[in-house]
Parts: structure tokens; C-alpha cells; sequence
């Protein structure tokens, strides 16, 4: 029971990231790997406002801002100076590691006995249904607030460039702009979830972030599997339902024996895995398992 | 309405594979002229769309559009007044957003995108009257997805984009040849309807020499990045294709190959 209540709070708390992912790789069609030090960026800010004696729902707003900051970051190295989508974020990330590092003056930062989001609810709701509630709420309001986004001329206008950048320009768009506001509100969100999973586990670490992009897309492709992306709402709906169905895998390996520093591996393989069973299976000539309005068997984007 | 000074464009100019596309070439269309351009591959047709609609910058030259200077405009803020369709449907309209989601993007051209609602209930009844004047049954999928259409269907509906907001400049970059003969032919007349009905100025490249005599009321060659015939009515209208063919032989020597397409149907 605990370790699946515990699955579905991390699903929900990461579920941020997972859409700030979805928004950059899937809606952008933009590679971002600035996650990696986005996330770890937004625990470390907010653990350190915590330690400075800010409010932690501050902590929150904080590193949301310092994300969409990172995020702008790649957009200008891409956008003015013609770094290539990949390289922008990996030379943001590694950057990060010493802003990171400079934020928390160590490797490692204790939040233990601080007054953290949970600390709390937990004196309203005690757990084990506090934490899973207003990690829920938290999570509605994000995927909320990103799907009326999406719905605004600006967030349409972002949506066409990532499916198509000739066209939307051709109708009057700055597309340079579009993916500087995609990406700072994709790495906003990998921060803000950064800073809720850095609270929920009692510290920031410098490391945390590391492999985030591939649970991150772990996530969406099991997502998309399941739910499909015929409709704008189902799309952002598989982010969210891959990430509790990526954190359930992971308790359930971990449960079964797994060793946890091999679950980096074990993530890839299973990436790997997701993107080669498309092609598996029409090698095979089995039919999809999708519904017969679906037009996408093989992820759209292959650049990871 | 539109002027080009002495344009010239380069394509990779002082490396060793660079090309002259237009050379000092030099229009003016008045308001409302529909012209249409000739002329065989590697002319300069379409580096003439893109220089003005600002997809290259020029190397030499000005260009004008109302008597200002847009030489130095980026695409994007040209496209404020100038419409486009492209050769290939796929690349006019989003596949992955809905119809009417096209259309909304189309209708705020060259407008500040805010915080606003997306589509407004008016814009979904206005775009559904605009489909049904297509007469492709358009209007009843405006919540489908644009991936999902024939490639008529999305030509069709790039071309309903690229003039939704009366632009002031319609390019036409051979956006019939992608189609086969009978959707061609829907396009080209849905083409020639909103034309005449919002009075636009218009460019149209084509490979058809009977299309390009057919329609408009002013027809180019190009050959080697410059124009080497511009012929208006009534003077064109007693022109045929044998004469424009005669034309353009005397002009080039490579006569055979660019007979074989300039004569196909498209």
C-alpha cells in the first residue's frame, strides 16, 4: 500500500516536469536538454529560500522563475546565436551544474526539520492522504493552467511552430519569440517540479537531476501509447498518466529487488524499448494496438 | 503597389559554388494586377517570391511595398501584408492542429499574439461559411486535424489562409503542380474567385504556359535570374502558347528540355 501511495505522489510531483517536457520536445518539437540542470536548478533554489527563512510556497514561485530563466538561456544561444537545438541545452545544463553548485554551496542540502509545502498540509490533512492531495492539486492546477495556455493565440502560435515553422512565420509569427516562450515555460515547469520533489524528499541534491530527461520521456511514451494524441487534451493527459505509470514501474522494479543505481539503466532499456516496439511489431506485421483513428504509430519526434 | 529596384540575390556569394539567382531585376505592379511567371527550373521564379516575402535577404537593389522600403523587413513582419501559398500542401497549413485552429492562426495575421482566447465563437461561424464557399465539405470537419485532409483539401485550405485577411500582396509559388489535374483545377478557380472578389495583387509562378496566358492580366519569362519578357493585355490576350514558346527559344538555346516542361500539363 505505501509503496504505491508513494508511487502516486512522485507521478503527480514529477508530473510537472513530464509536461514541461511534453510542451518542449512534443509541442515545440524542440530537443531540450537543458532539463537535467533545470530540475536540479529548481530544488536548489528552493531549498535554499527555505534555509534563508523565505515561505516555501515562495520557494515554489522561485524556482519556477529561475527555470523559465534557464530555459530562455537555450532559447537565446539558439534563437541568437545559431547553436544548434541539442547543443543549446547540453551547454545550459552543464552551466548549471556550477550555478547549481554556487546555489547550494555543497553538494548537498538538508531540509530536515524545515518548514517545507508538506510540513504544511500535513497539519491539516495528515498523511498518507495530505501530501497525495496537494501534490494532486498542485499538478491540476499546472495541467490547467498549460491547457488554457495552449489555447491562447500565443499558445496556438507556439503549437505551429513546433508543427510547422515555415508556415506560421509565413503568417506573421516571430518564431524566435514563440520558442523563447516555449522553452522558458517548459523549463519553468522541470524547476517548479524540481522544487516540489527537492521539499517532498527533505533535501536538494546535486545530482538529482541527472537522467530526468529520459524519465521524462519514458513517461510521455508510455503515455502516448496508452492514451494516444489525437486531441490536444489526450496528448497532455499521457504526461500524466505515463508519469504514474513510469513511478509505479520504477517502485515495482525497485520492490522486486532492484538494485537502485541500476534504475538509470534499467530507465534507458525501457525507452529503448518503447521506441522500438513500433517498428518491432510492423516488422512483424502486427497491427497496431492503437485505435483506427490514430495516424502516428512510430513518436514523432526521433531526435532524442 | 509593389516595386523592386535592381534586386540582385547571390547565393553563396564569393564561395565556389555561387550562383547569381536574380540579376538587377527591377518590376513595379500597380494595385490589383494579377501577374504570372514563366520560365524553365533555376530561372529565378521562386527566388523572386522569397525575395519578396523576405524568406532571403537581397544582396543589391530595394524593394517596396506601398512606397515603403521593406528591403529590410524579416519574413515574419513582411508576412503582416503579403499571403503565400507554397507548391506542397504540407507545407501551407499545421497538420497537427485542427481546421479551424489553421484558420485562426491564419486570421491573425500579422497581429500581436496575446493571452486571448484562441477562436472566438464569431471566427468559428465566419470560418464555416468561408469552408462551405469551398464547396468541399470542409466546413462540417473544422475540429478535424489538417493531417487528416487530401492534399486538395489542404491546398485548398492554404490558399483560404493565405488570403482570409485580404492581404495586401498574394505570392503563388506553382501552387497548382503538387495536385493532380482535376484538384488543380478546383484550386485554380477557388484561386481566381477570391482573387477577383477582394481585388488583390497577386504574383503566381507557374510551369503551365496556357495557365500563365489564361489568367491575370500580366505575364512574365524569366531566364537566368532576369525578365526577359513582360507582356500586358490587351496585347497578351491575342498571345498563344506557340508565340510564348517561339519567345522563349529565341532567348535561350536550351530549347528541347524546357519545351518538354514548360508544355506539361499542371
Amino acid at each position: 500500500m505505501n509503496i504505491w501511495l508513494g508511487a502516486l505522489e512522485q507521478g503527480f510531483l514529477f508530473g510537472a516536469m513530464v509536461l514541461g517536457i511534453y510542451l518542449t520536445f512534443r509541442v515545440l518539437n524542440y530537443p531540450d536538454l537543458t532539463i537535467d540542470g533545470s530540475f536540479t536548478l529548481g530544488a536548489a533554489v528552493a531549498a535554499k529560500a527555505i534555509l534563508m527563512g523565505y515561505d516555501p510556497w515562495w520557494g515554489l514561485a522561485m524556482a519556477f522563475i529561475c527555470g523559465a530563466m534557464a530555459g530562455l538561456v537555450t532559447g537565446l544561444l539558439h534563437t541568437q546565436l545559431k547553436v544548434t537545438p541539442l547543443l543549446s541545452g547540453i551547454l545550459t545544463m552543464i552551466g548549471l551544474y556550477s550555478v547549481n553548485l554556487r546555489i547550494m554551496g555543497q553538494a548537498n542540502v538538508s531540509l530536515l526539520r524545515r518548514e517545507t509545502i508538506f510540513t504544511g498540509i500535513k497539519g491539516f490533512i495528515p498523511d498518507p492522504w495530505g501530501t497525495l492531495l496537494l501534490a494532486v492539486l498542485l499538478f491540476a492546477a499546472v495541467f490547467l493552467a498549460v491547457y488554457l495556455f495552449l489555447c491562447t493565440e500565443l499558445g496556438m502560435a507556439l503549437r505551429a511552430t513546433g508543427d510547422n515553422e515555415q508556415m506560421i512565420r509565413s503568417l506573421g509569427v516571430n518564431t524566435d519569440y514563440t520558442k523563447l516562450v516555449g522553452l522558458a515555460l517548459g523549463n519553468g515547469l522541470i524547476a517548479f517540479s524540481g522544487s516540489l520533489v527537492g521539499q517532498y524528499q527533505g533535501f536538494a541534491d546535486i545530482g538529482m537531476g541527472i537522467g530526468m530527461i529520459v524519465a521524462g520521456l519514458a513517461s510521455i511514451i508510455i503515455g502516448e501509447t496508452l492514451v494516444g494524441t489525437q486531441t490536444l487534451i489526450r496528448a497532455m493527459a499521457s504526461a500524466i498518466i505515463g508519469s504514474l505509470i513510469y513511478r509505479s514501474i520504477i517502485s515495482l522494479v525497485l520492490q522486486l529487488g532492484l538494485s537502485p543505481t541500476d534504475l538509470k539503466l534499467f530507465t534507458s532499456l525501457m525507452v529503448v524499448a518503447a521506441l522500438a516496439l513500433p517498428l518491432v511489431r510492423n516488422r512483424l506485421g502486427f497491427s497496431p494496438l492503437r485505435g483506427a483513428g490514430d495516424v502516428k504509430v512510430t513518436p514523432r519526434n526521433q531526435n532524442f | 503597389m509593389l516595386k523592386l529596384h535592381r534586386v540582385t540575390k547571390i547565393f553563396n556569394p564569393g564561395g565556389p559554388d555561387e550562383r547569381v539567382a536574380l540579376r538587377q531585376v527591377s518590376l513595379e505592379v500597380p494595385q490589383g494586377q494579377v501577374v504570372t511567371i514563366i520560365g524553365s527550373n533555376g530561372a529565378g521564379k521562386s527566388t523572386l517570391l522569397n525575395v519578396i516575402a523576405g524568406v532571403y535577404s537581397i544582396e543589391e537593389g530595394a524593394i517596396f511595398l506601398k512606397g515603403q522600403d521593406i528591403s529590410s523587413w524579416p519574413e515574419y513582419r513582411r508576412a503582416a501584408f503579403i499571403g503565400r501559398v507554397f507548391q506542397d500542401p504540407t507545407r501551407g497549413t499545421a497538420a497537427s492542429m485542427t481546421v479551424e485552429e489553421n484558420l485562426a492562426l491564419a486570421m491573425r495575421r500579422g497581429k500581436r499574439r496575446a493571452l486571448r482566447w484562441g477562436i472566438t465563437p464569431e471566427e468559428r461561424r465566419y470560418f464555416k461559411e468561408q469552408l462551405a464557399q469551398l464547396g468541399l465539405g470542409l466546413e462540417d470537419r473544422i475540429r478535424d486535424k489538417v493531417g487528416l485532409l487530401s492534399g486538395g483539401q489542404r491546398q485548398a485550405l492554404a490558399v483560404l489562409m493565405a488570403t482570409l485577411t485580404k492581404p495586401k500582396l498574394l505570392l503563388l509559388d506553382e501552387h497548382t503542380a503538387a495536385l493532380d489535374p482535376r484538384t488543380a483545377k478546383v484550386v485554380m478557380e477557388l484561386t481566381q474567385r477570391v482573387i477577383s472578389q477582394h481585388q488583390l495583387t497577386a504574383l503566381m509562378v507557374t510551369h503551365n504556359m496556357d495557365q500563365a496566358l489564361r489568367y491575370g492580366h500580366r505575364t512574365l519569362m524569366m531566364h537566368e535570374g532576369r525578365i526577359i519578357l513582360d507582356i500586358s493585355d490587351p496585347l497578351r490576350s491575342q498571345l498563344k502558347v506557340s508565340h510564348l514558346l517561339e519567345m522563349f527559344e529565341q532567348a535561350s538555346r536550351n530549347s528541347l528540355e524546357d519545351r518538354i516542361l514548360l508544355t506539361s500539363p499542371g
